[in-house]
């Protein structure tokens, strides 16, 4: 596990709402799974830490919660991305792409004008 | 928006109800977690065992979670503060003796000085209703002994002249007063008249119609009137139409061109509804040598205080220069016009605030002490709980909580203390010294109040917060685990506990003996020898129409008729008329020199009065030497003057005045012989020493207002009314006011005003202060009783006699009460020299007063130690070794 990464502060939530796009309404366990199966398990992530992360999207009105069953018929609270969620989301991600994109250039090998 | 939303979603995941539903929810989820969790280990082929271990380790503990999940459900700091208040308020009520005493002493405290406070804000800090008030100045002349005299209109006229540091200087008449003919005959209405610039120097605008306009106090001006906005709403209705209305004031027209702003007031001259113009064509301003005005002047920027004091010296030394005879020894002074107006009470309320300052310091010091004794009690509860896991920080929390509680308890409840008890002092102050103060009426809670009291409040909260942690950190926590540690916590709270009750002994003996030392004061000024036997002496001033009266002749038949008719109302003894009543105002002075003395020509300012000849036998005045004036002394006989004992002395030193001959500054040309030397008769304020005075008689020199004296064999007071009647009988439009009893007008002076309300409000400081300290005593004691039960019942057991025990107990106190009463008398020597100019008639040591305070004190502490000392002589030995 040593040379894993953790989760940066601010993008949990971004991983979490990206998840549950992609998958559609999930439980706590799957998006915890899928998030660590998507960084290639370089990420370590204590599942703990996902419910306040799940919560304070919950209370910021990005995301809304039910009860449901899972797959192997176990009762688990279903997570759904809300219209304001999505939006978050978009905004996050285009956020997101930009910064790389600049530190990206900067990291380049061949560098820009001296 | 979103943070919004997530603060109101977490402000509700406060509500007790959710918050169970949420756990219970957050469980079922967890557990659904660790269920899909270890289904996937065990198709992963763990063993159950290590299955279960590897969910619960990736998911990092089930009660971290829960923690953190808490954390974020709620709002964590507002969540425990809650906590903290639920369990102070707990706190509060199993314990309703300590919170009782400790809100009602400190609300007591605060009380007191808010209340004062606001009085010390109204009068001292708020601003006046002038604009740019600090550059409003009064100047005054000065004569020797006499600081703030009396101008003439001339020299008036000279200073506006002269002065290079004034940008307007402008005068109103102390001799206002009008009479005010209306269509049931005439009635006295208050007022004065001003030169035209007084309102704009004042910076006051008219708040309907006009200010005068320069000029409008020339003669060839015809006469107009300002009135003030309580005499628009009482006589004219409050409507437009009062503007260009004519009203008919000392019998001339004059015309009303403006109502002045509801919050204006002119505190130096009092009450006024109307407001007219000086007129040179005046009598007493043609006069040079008459002496009616007072003076409001704006700087020029720039120009300091001092820069404009300078100046008028140099104008005055000009006028000195020029008019030897009438302005020989003056000078001129400049003060600040807030000094003017609240220079006598401010050394009064600073006294004040100071004795509620102590009173606040003595609550404090009080509270201190009961925090000391509770906080004792509770310390194996601390300690019990910090083992128990409370964090350091968390146990302070708690305190400071229960200490902002006590503090908000006894804050507001002191504030309303505050307001009840404003409304309480301004209630005695009687309606005619409002007039006088008249920035009392905005008496109120306002915003500088209640941060104030707000200050006291956090003080007392850090107080309140700071005792049971120190003394719960102070000595290591463990200790208190174990039991009958009472020795070492007894001990030390003995030592403060005593120095505690020491500072209050020692604060209630300077409040003690300044107020027993403004009482006696009091006491002296009330009974100060006034030169007369005040009692069954009334009077009350009758003013006339002027152009009724206008010759000497017609001034002097009034006066005939008036002393006439007021003789024979039934119950007078004897009846006589003065320029104005004894115990007055300094109002009424003159110049005089003595006729063939070298210092001829020098001026020297004395009280002058025109009297009827009865006026001494009636006042029951002491004759020296000589005679008293003759019925038969007008202006057909020689002219004549009576002078007082302080004006033989001072100016016929070594002679007898008898004989000798005096001028007026006003009629230089005729020689007043001395007849008579009467003993002083306090013409002035209660509180001043005796002025030289001269008296001639009325019909000599008639004066323009007079004031009835009736001496009666009845109760005076009700010959008042009939006089009343009995100079409407004269004249219709004769008017009466100012009627009171002597003994009345000395105790409603303004002297003895202000001397009864702080002599008042001092000794109930000093009443609770005394309350406080002997209660405080007597906790100590007591505690300390409490505390040794066990090693006076060995004491006893092993064969001590009951003396020993009391001596026992009864060492401490008398060192409690010893050092706290020495350093009490240090402290109230200190403050009563610091109170001297308050004080009539008695020294800042007085011992009497001194001893009073120490003999009341030392008794009250003798009884609340002797009664804990008591209980400590009869403890029964073996109820006292089973108690442990």
């Amino acid at each position: 596990m040593g040379d894993k990464t953790d989760v940066w502060q601010g993008t949990l939530a971004l991983m979490v709402l990206k998840t549950i796009e992609t998958l559609g309404p999930l439980h706590g366990y799957g998006i915890a799974r899928r998030i660590e199966q998507t960084s290639g398990n370089l990420l370590s992530l204590n599942y703990g830490t996902l419910y306040p992360a799940l919560l304070k999207l919950e209370q910021e009105g990005a995301i809304a919660s039910e009860w449901g069953v899972s797959e192997n018929n176990r009762k688990a609270k279903f997570y759904r991305l809300t219209r304001a969620g999505r939006k978050q989301l978009d905004k996050a991600a285009l956020d997101w792409e930009q910064t790389t994109a600049i530190l990206a250039r900067f990291l380049a090998p061949s560098g820009g004008p001296a | 928006m979103k943070m919004l939303r997530a603060l109101v979603m977490r402000l509700t995941g406060m509500v007790p109800g959710r918050r169970r539903a949420r756990e219970r929810e957050l469980a079922a989820e967890i557990d659904g977690h660790l269920q899909m969790h270890i289904d996937d280990n065990l198709r992963a082929g763990m063993t159950p065992e290590a299955a279960r271990r590897e969910a619960l380790v990736h998911l990092g503990g089930v009660e971290a979670t829960k923690e953190a999940y808490r954390d974020r459900s709620t709002i964590p700091w507002l969540d425990h503060l809650l906590q903290d208040l639920r369990f102070a308020f707990r706190q509060l009520r199993k314990n309703p003796g300590f919170t009782c005493t400790a809100v009602f002493v400190m609300a007591l405290g605060m009380c007191a000085s808010v209340a004062i406070f606001a009085f010390v804000d109204t009068a001292l800090i708020k601003p006046l209703p002038y604009r740019d008030q600090s550059r409003l100045v009064v100047v005054a002349e000065t004569a020797p002994d006499y600081a703030r005299a009396i101008l003439s209109y001339a020299d008036f006229e000279h200073w506006k002249k002269l002065n290079h540091v004034f940008q307007s200087i402008d005068a109103y008449a102390l001799n206002g007063g009008f009479t005010l003919s209306t269509r049931t005959g005439a009635e006295p209405a208050a007022g004065t008249r001003v030169s035209a610039g007084f309102f704009r120097t004042l910076g006051v605008v008219p708040f309907l119609g006009r200010d005068f306009y320069p000029g409008e106090d020339s003669p060839a001006a015809s006469p107009t009137v300002l009135i003030s906005y309580a005499a628009w709403q009482k006589r004219f209705g409050g409507t437009n139409e009062v503007l260009g209305k004519t009203v008919t004031l000392n019998g001339s027209p004059h015309r009303i061109i403006g109502v002045l702003p509801r919050d204006f007031h002119f505190a130096l001259y009092g009450l006024a509804e109307f407001w007219s113009t000086l007129r040179s064509s005046d009598s007493c301003e043609q006069s040079p040598g008459c002496r009616n005005l007072l003076t409001v002047a704006r700087m020029r920027d720039g120009v300091s205080m001092k820069a404009a004091a300078a100046d008028m010296q140099v104008v005055a030394r000009q006028l000195q220069k020029e008019y030897p005879d009438l302005n020989g020894e003056l000078g001129a002074s400049v003060m600040p016009l807030r000094d003017a107006i609240v220079g006598d009470i401010r050394p009064i309320l600073l006294v004040m605030f100071s004795g509620a300052c102590l009173l606040l310091l003595i609550a404090g010091v009080n509270l201190t002490t009961l925090l000391f004794a509770r906080s004792d009690g509770r310390h194996r509860e601390i300690a019990v709980r910090s083992a128990l896991g409370a964090s350091s920080s968390r146990l302070f929390h708690q305190f400071a909580t229960e200490g902002l509680v006590l503090a908000a308890a006894a804050g507001s409840l002191g504030l309303a203390g505050a307001e009840w008890g404003m409304r309480l002092l301004a209630s005695i102050v009687p309606e005619d010294k409002l007039e006088g103060m008249p920035w009392l009426r905005e008496l109120g809670l306002d915003h500088r109040q209640i941060a104030f009291a707000c200050g006291i409040s956090v003080v007392a909260g850090a107080i309140f917060a700071a005792i049971p942690w120190l003394r719960v950190s102070l000595p290591s926590l463990a200790d208190g685990l174990r039991a009958g540690t009472r020795g070492s916590t007894g001990t030390m709270w003995q030592r403060v506990g005593a120095k505690l009750v020491t500072v209050q002994v020692a604060l209630a003996v300077v409040l003690m003996v300044s107020s027993g030392l403004l009482g006696k004061s009091l006491y002296l000024l009330l009974h100060v020898d006034t030169g007369m036997r005040p009692g069954h002496l009334a009077s009350a001033q009758v003013d006339w129409l002027p152009d009724r009266y206008s010759t000497d002749e017609q001034t002097v038949a009034l006066e005939r008729r008036v002393l006439h008719k007021i003789a024979a109302l039934p119950g007078v003894r004897s009846a006589a008329v003065s320029l104005t009543h004894p115990v007055g105002s300094d109002w009424g002075t003159t110049g005089f020199h003595i006729v063939g003395r070298p210092d001829q020509g020098l001026h020297h300012e004395v009280i002058s009065r025109q009297v009827s000849p009865a006026y001494f036998s009636t006042l029951g005045a002491r004759l020296i030497e000589g005679r008293y004036f003759a019925d038969t002394e007008d202006t057909s006989k020689p002219p004549v003057v009576i002078v007082n004992r302080t004006l033989a002395k001072r100016y016929f030193a070594g002679e007898d005045p008898i004989g000798k001959q005096v001028c007026y500054a006003w009629s230089p040309q005729t020689p007043r012989e001395i007849v008579g030397v009467v003993d002083d008769i306090k013409e002035g304020s209660l509180e001043n020493p005796n002025w030289p005075a001269i008296y001639t008689p009325f019909d000599q020199n008639p004066a323009g207002m007079m004031t009835v004296l009736v001496r009666t064999s009845m109760a005076e007071k009700a010959v008042l009314p009939e006089i009343t009647v009995a100079m409407h009988q004269i004249d219709r439009d004769l008017s009466v006011h100012d009627e009171t009893t002597m003994t009345q007008r000395i105790n409603d002076s303004p002297a003895a005003f202000l001397h009864r309300t702080s002599a008042w409000v001092m000794g109930s400081f000093a009443g609770i202060a005394f309350v406080l300290g002997v209660v405080g005593l007597y906790g100590v004691v007591a505690y300390s009783v409490s505390q040794r039960t066990r090693e006076i019942g060995i004491r006893i057991a092993l064969g001590a006699d009951p003396r020993s025990v009391y001596q026992l107990i009864l060492r401490e106190a008398v060192r409690v009460v010893g050092v706290g009463t020495v350093l009490g008398v240090a402290g109230a020597l200190a403050a009563s020299s610091l109170i001297r100019g308050l004080l009539f008639g008695v020294r800042p040591w007085d011992w009497p007063t001194l001893l009073t305070a120490i003999t009341a004190l030392g008794l009250a502490a003798a009884l609340a130690s002797f009664i804990p000392a008591r209980r400590a002589a009869s403890v029964d030995p073996v109820e006292a070794l089973c108690a442990e």
